[in-house]
């Protein structure tokens, strides 16, 4: 109850330094619009087809960059966590790689890949690589011995270790190195939609900010990081359960 | 057999440059894609004349420093604020967390209008990105600090200050590193980001320039900079860390 409170005293005195400071004219004018200005260009952007149009193109792009990188991810990370060797030959080059910043890769991935959504799809994969790697890897080296004891003694095939013992013991790191994932991929994405892109809530962005329509861009970005919230959420709640 | 396998994966990482110089060379691969890594390495050195890549390298450097800095200076009193502050840790948490999982980059127009083209704006971002994960691993750290040590210290009647430097700090350290580093990684993605996207400032314009040149040798040179950067910088990192944690025991 005191919690709810202090979130609500917090957001209201939020909303009123906001206002204050769009009302003071000390910024230039419509870089702090009115919070009814925001809310009327949230509403305008809700009931925009385009919105929708867009928001499909970059959730394909998710949707196939999360799929490719998180399974690129998780056989690498199986086999790192499986075999000491290929551990200690390439895990090191995993972790180092892991916090560059992907985007430097970009201008090779145009062109390899075009201007498209191709581009866009392999940025979003290759940063979703390395988190879901690096978990699942861990994850296995986790697996009690007692389990693969078991399997053994029952004289489990290859595949019914992977699917009765490995994979259920690899759910959590897998999904923890998935919700990470997603978090990277959906930066690494957006910013190329940044960059050079006709389609996607990037290249929404980037058109109300050269338009100068700074309520729409503040409504697209409340949007996405309610989007990608509610997405981590689920995911979070997912590994809880 | 162990002992061997580093050397060999380094091996078959210079066997898999050979093999992409060779396919490059009967054209399976074309060079107006994936430039030879014989060029590439020959371009190292003409983009560290030509590009001033020290200089680019340094203002990279400071930027990720300073930002460094104020996240660490930032976020670490207020995961020890919100451990110690019951209320406001309920309240502020997982606001703390949203935060933490926004895509914060996104507004990097915004960033731009409200701060102007500079540095600073880049600072900024970085240190926005990078501040939410100290706080969370903080307190994360404190609140995990074994019941007995926090006992032994009001014993002994340790001030809060006290406290903090010998019991909660040593106590809470590898989850503040594991913040920090988690931190330092999302603001270097965007300090780097930042500069390519806006075409501002160091390692980050310089990919962007030389690509916009189409200068595929030098760009791949310049990638190459940038994770040799990146890879110096977190093993630097994880030297202090292992370096703090002896002086603490």
């Amino acid at each position: 109850m005191a919690a709810a409170r202090l979130r609500l005293i917090a957001a209201v005195a939020i909303m009123a330094a906001w206002e204050a400071l769009a009302a003071s004219g000390l910024l230039f004018r419509d870089v702090v619009p009115s919070l009814w200005y925001i809310a009327k260009a949230l509403a305008i952007t809700l009931a925009d087809p385009a919105f929708y149009r867009n928001l499909g193109v970059t959730s394909g792009e998710f949707l196939m960059a999360v799929s490719v990188g998180g399974l690129a991810g998780a056989s690498a990370g199986l086999a790192l966590g499986a075999n000491r060797f290929l551990a200690a030959a390439y895990e090191r080059w995993v972790h180092y790689l892991a916090p560059v910043p992907k985007i430097i890769f970009f201008p090779a991935l145009l062109l390899a890949f075009g201007a498209g959504p191709g581009s866009k799809i392999a940025m979003g994969a290759i940063s979703c690589f390395f988190p879901v790697a690096i978990s699942v890897a861990s994850g296995v080296r986790a697996v009690r011995p007692v389990l693969l004891n078991v399997g053994h003694g029952f004289r489990a095939t290859t595949w019914q270790m992977a699917t009765k013992i490995y994979l259920p013991a690899v759910r959590e790191p897998l999904l923890n190195g998935l919700r990470l994932g997603f978090g990277v991929a959906a930066i690494g994405i957006l910013l190329a939609e940044t960059k050079l892109s006709k389609a996607g809530i990037g290249f929404l962005v980037m058109d109300s900010y050269r338009r100068f329509d700074m309520p729409g861009m503040y409504a697209l970005l409340i949007l996405v990081v309610l989007l990608v919230a509610a997405v981590n959420a689920a995911l979070t709640r997912l590994n809880r359960n | 057999m162990i002992r061997l396998a580093p050397v060999f994966g380094l091996v078959t990482l210079i066997a898999a440059g050979l093999a992409l110089q060779g396919l490059i060379a009967i054209d399976v691969v074309s060079r107006y894609v994936v430039p030879p890594p014989s060029e590439v390495l020959a371009a190292l050195g003409r983009i560290v004349v030509e590009e001033q890549v020290p200089a680019r390298f340094l203002l990279t450097s400071a930027e990720t420093f300073a930002a460094g800095l104020l996240i660490l200076t930032a976020g670490v009193p207020a995961g020890f604020w919100l451990y110690h502050s019951r209320p406001f840790r309920r309240a502020f948490e997982p606001w703390v967390a949203a935060w933490a999982a926004a895509p914060l980059v996104l507004a990097y127009p915004l960033f731009l209008v409200l701060f102007g083209r500079s540095s600073i704006t880049i600072v900024i971002l970085g240190v926005a990105a990078g501040t939410a994960p100290v706080i969370l691993k903080t307190v994360e750290g404190l609140a995990a600090t074994r019941t007995v040590l926090i006992d032994v210290g009001r014993s002994l009647r340790l001030t809060r200050g006290q406290m903090f430097r010998k019991i909660l700090f040593p106590a809470a350290m590898p989850a503040i590193f594991t913040g920090l580093r988690l931190g330092l990684t999302f603001s270097l993605i965007n300090i780097v980001g930042v500069e390519f996207l806006i075409n501002l400032g160091g390692l980050g314009q310089l990919i962007n320039e030389l690509a916009e040149r189409y200068d595929l040798a030098g760009t791949y040179a310049a990638i190459g900079f940038v994770l040799l950067a990146s890879m110096l910088f977190f093993v630097c990192l994880e030297h202090i860390e292992r370096w703090l944690r002896r002086a603490y025991g």
